[in-house]
């Protein structure tokens, strides 16, 4: 079934096979969308000092467990990544449902975590840290949602052996997705 | 490409689980500079340790670091040109406290160098100084006007 | 790679072999020129929308309180509403789909010697997005409340409480379909980035690749790099309308001026990413009519991606008298008035490629020349706008209205016209009629520039924008003032009218018009090698690319162009 593919796909001018390039530039506009939230955000934490009463309420150490199996999922879909080179599908598809397993953590943890906070008043509106808290770590989550939902899908070809391409492009979105929480569990918990 | 073993990310996974372990230690102690570079030094590293051996941006081509840093660079140029101004807004009417004192230095420089004020605005100065002082004018209206933001834009 | 591995003859039967089903075609296209053509078409109906709500606010502005016909009597919130909207819609709606999506779309894949683009379904996926983005912006007019009145730029806190702008659902559906706008041409965009960079003809090395082929891929790189921040702050926009927090309302502690910030990050690169492909497509309109090469191929790559690039250092320029610090003004006039330079030098390689040409004035040609003439108006009155001294006067006057519509009509109605006429013939296979065509020309020129020149005056008097009754004001409402206004709301109905016979002409020559031969304007680029119009999977054998784009009139030789695909 090659010709799910057009000629224009099959071609490399660049030699990044096609489907890869489109994902650089697709994490290309990310950091975009995720750059212009993290940078309104330290302007606005900048000039509140205050903010850093808001930012003790956090939950320093589910922010910390969470960084931690997203690290941690990461690792697997590299691994995933590397089985696929070694044309092991169903061993690629093993470790991506690992790496969907770790995003399910985070979720999972995430949810308990917001859901404290909530009960006690720390609900979005709350104050602008928490407005920022919600919305950057929400526009996260969503990203996270995303890559599980279509790491299920790629887990489910590459366990047949097919287009074992997409588990490098698919581990590269979560390692993306990894790096913007690197980024966030700082500015969100640490920074008190 | 590639051509990694396994074993070479669980060690970076390794390294990577123990850095973590110093940014959260390293805020706990309290000091602002350790607090910064533990916190956030230390995140930057971990990204480039995924960047380079999870990402293989190392072994990609290099037109690939070439469009990420550029639009890494995008965004430092949104924070570095937003920043003098956002950060400078106060209070309520959100003024720009940085942009007022300049104009006010600016004014008082002029006063001085220029040795008129406001007051003897004569004829004789009407071809140097005509432009100036129409500006002032309109930017005066504005402040009376409805137009919170132009308190310092004359 | 195992997808590397398969031969590309081996399924280019597959695609010719069977003839589309209107289906296929029309409803759910996978084939790259349908989906251009879906994005031309909903452009079109948009900017006809667009047209009709100017002709409203123009008719209030002339005869104000009067019943307007179609429309009736328009209120000071319809009126807000009808600005607003007919901005965001010529920019986001008729602009963006047809320069970038509908030329791009179909241009693309044919001018790098590609059957289609490289993700087929993401691309009909693009499109889906943006007709959902079109049907809610339309209907977020008629929605209780009415639409949205806080001008495209959407400052807050205007637009981010429902109880200062009293359009509770209509600005929330304002700010849904531009977000929906920007996810369509995001996914649009990579896909005509990667095709031009992946899927290009053997030997199409990058100073082979067709002009606008690369102005096409710029502006998605700027839209990609710029719009970023903007869906970060459409997302903070809407959450401070629908849930309330306080981003941007400084009365809960936001700052508004965020949000100018963030929106002129995206909104002035945005002129460019429009201005791009409309300046590409005259780059290959113009050396194809004056039979001569382009004059500078590199430079004027090199003027548009310095513009491109210099596009991320001027924003701050609208936002003058927003209370910015002057120290800034001063570093953003500076960028400014720099940005005029690349894109005169361009304007200057399209005026000396003519040098010495043999020129043929068809209706693209005249349209191409058209555009350099009006963009250049557009662009000299932009100078004192973009310094900060004078901009405090002439900030939010008519004089900007007139300046901003002397670059986009040029950008998306003269380019665009340019662009349609000549490639019409490999679109639909038929010519458009030239008499007809060159009617609509003068009559659009000469309407366009009555219509905006005496604003430039009405700035210069001191009107200013977003008034809904001027005959409300002592010093605005006088008769020499009003008689300027009547006389460019006449200007538009003729502008409007002769719109119709560009309508006329291009759904009857769909059917009626003399078939076209496969390479109608003796051209070089590899589109014109393939059959009028092009079937599916567009080329019968792939070509492969010998030489530029522009080699036209080459000494020695029989024929005066000499196409990219025929060997030496």
């Amino acid at each position: 079934m090659a010709s799910q593919y057009t000629v224009a796909h099959q071609r490399s001018a660049t030699g990044i096979p096609t489907s890869k390039l489109a994902l650089w530039w697709l994490l290309c506009s990310e950091i975009v969308i995720f750059g212009g939230v993290l940078a309104s955000y330290l302007m606005f934490r900048l000039t509140h000092p205050e903010w850093s009463f808001d930012a003790s309420h956090t939950n320093t150490m589910a922010g910390s467990i969470n960084t931690f199996v997203l690290l941690t999922s990461s690792l697997f879909a590299v691994l995933a990544h590397h089985a696929a080179e070694m044309k092991d599908g169903p061993k690629a598809a093993r470790y991506l449902m690992m790496t969907f397993g770790g995003g399910l953590l985070f979720l999972i943890i995430k949810g308990f975590e917001w859901s404290f906070e909530i009960s006690h008043g720390y609900t979005i509106t709350a104050s602008r840290f928490w407005s920022f808290y919600y919305t950057a770590a929400g526009i996260h989550a969503s990203h996270v949602i995303a890559g599980m939902i279509i790491m299920l899908w790629v887990a489910n070809t590459a366990r047949k052996g097919k287009d074992l391409h997409r588990v490098e492009n698919v581990g590269l979105y979560w390692h993306f997705v990894d790096l913007v929480w690197i980024f966030l569990f700082p500015l969100l918990y640490i920074a008190k | 490409m590639g051509g990694h073993s396994p074993a070479h990310y669980v060690r970076i996974w390794v390294i990577l689980c123990v850095l973590l372990v110093v940014s959260i230690a390293g805020p706990e102690l309290g000091i602002p500079i350790v607090t910064l570079i533990t916190a956030f030094g230390i995140a930057f590293v971990k990204a480039y340790l995924v960047c380079k051996h999870f990402m293989h941006l190392d072994t990609e081509r290099p037109i690939v670091r070439y469009i990420l840093i550029t639009s890494l660079m995008f965004m430092l140029l949104f924070f570095a040109a937003v920043s003098p101004d956002v950060l400078n807004h106060n209070g309520m009417r959100w003024e720009n406290q940085a942009a007022k004192a300049a104009v006010i230095h600016g004014m008082a420089v002029g006063d001085h160098g220029g040795g008129h004020g406001d007051e003897h605005h004569g004829e004789d100065h009407a071809g140097d100084h005509h432009g100036d002082e129409h500006a002032d004018d309109h930017g005066d209206g504005h402040d009376d006007g409805h137009h919170e933001e132009a308190a310092e834009e004359h | 790679m195992s997808e590397a591995a398969v031969h590309p003859d081996g399924h280019e039967h597959d695609h010719h072999d069977h003839e589309m089903t209107f289906v296929e075609k029309w409803i759910f296209p996978l084939d790259h020129k349908y989906i251009g053509k879906q994005y031309l078409f909903t452009g079109m109906v948009m900017a006809l929308f667009g047209g009709f709500l100017a002709y409203a606010f123009r008719m209030q502005l002339a005869w104000p309180g009067t019943d307007i016909p179609l429309f009736g009597h328009m209120s000071p919130a319809e009126y807000n509403a009808a600005v607003t909207n007919h901005g965001t819609i010529m920019i986001f709606w008729v602009a963006m789909p047809v320069l970038i999506a509908a030329f791009g779309n179909f241009l693309i894949p044919l001018m790098v010697g590609a059957d289609d683009m490289v993700f087929p379904r993401l691309n009909r996926l693009s499109y889906q997005v943006f007709l959902l983005s079109a049907i809610v912006i339309v209907a977020s007019l008629f929605v209780p409340g009415g639409g949205f009145g806080g001008a495209w730029t959407a400052y807050p806190p205007l637009s981010a409480v429902a109880a200062y702008n009293l359009t509770p659902q209509g600005s929330t559906m304002w700010l849904l379909a531009v977000a929906l706008e920007f996810i369509a041409f995001l996914i649009g965009g990579i896909n005509f980035i990667t095709t031009a960079m992946n899927s290009r003809a053997p030997g199409m090395t990058w100073e082979k690749v067709p002009m606008v082929v690369w102005m096409i891929c710029i502006a998605s790189i700027l839209f990609m790099a710029s719009v970023g921040p903007l869906m970060a702050g459409a997302v903070m926009l809407l959450f401070d309308q629908t849930i309330g927090t306080g981003f941007f309302d400084p009365a809960r502690g936001g700052d508004p001026i965020l949000w100018q910030h963030l929106f002129w990050f995206f909104g002035h690169p945005e002129v460019y990413v429009v201005l791009l492909p409309a300046t590409g497509m005259v780059a290959e309109i113009v050396p194809t009519f004056a039979r001569k090469k382009l004059f500078g191929y590199k430079t004027v790559l090199f003027t548009a991606i310095g513009t491109g690039v210099l596009s991320f250092f001027v924003w701050a320029h609208h936002q003058f008298i927003a209370g910015i610090d002057p120290r800034m003004a001063n570093v953003f006039t500076i960028t400014t008035v720099l940005i005029s330079i690349p894109i005169a030098e361009m304007m200057f390689l399209y005026i000396a490629t003519l040098y010495g040409g043999s020129i043929r004035f068809t209706t693209p040609m005249l349209w191409a020349l058209g555009f350099i003439f009006a963009f250049l108006i557009g662009g000299v009155t932009g100078i004192p706008l973009g310094a900060s001294g004078a901009d405090i006067y002439f900030h939010d006057s008519y004089f900007v209205i007139a300046h901003f519509h002397f670059t986009f009509f040029p950008i998306a109605f003269i380019g665009t016209f340019a662009g349609l006429t000549y490639w019409y013939p490999k679109m639909f296979g038929r010519m458009m009629n030239e008499t007809l065509g060159k009617i609509h020309f003068w009559g659009t020129m000469i309407s366009f520039h009555c219509l905006f020149i005496p604003m430039f005056v009405l700035g210069l008097a001191g009107q200013h924008r977003r008034i809904y009754d001027f005959t409300n004001f002592p010093e605005l409402g006088v008769p020499f003032l009003q008689d300027i206004r009547v006389f460019c709301t006449s200007a538009l109905l003729v502008l409007l009218a002769f719109q119709f016979v560009f309508l006329y002409n291009f759904i009857v020559s769909m059917f009626r018009g003399e078939k076209a031969s496969e390479n109608p304007w003796n051209a070089n680029t590899l589109e014109w090698a393939t059959p009028s119009p092009p079937g599916h999977g567009n080329f019968k054998e792939f070509p492969n690319v010998y030489r530029g784009p522009y080699e036209y009139s080459v000494p020695d030789r029989e024929s005066d162009f000499w196409p990219q695909h025929h060997p030496a």
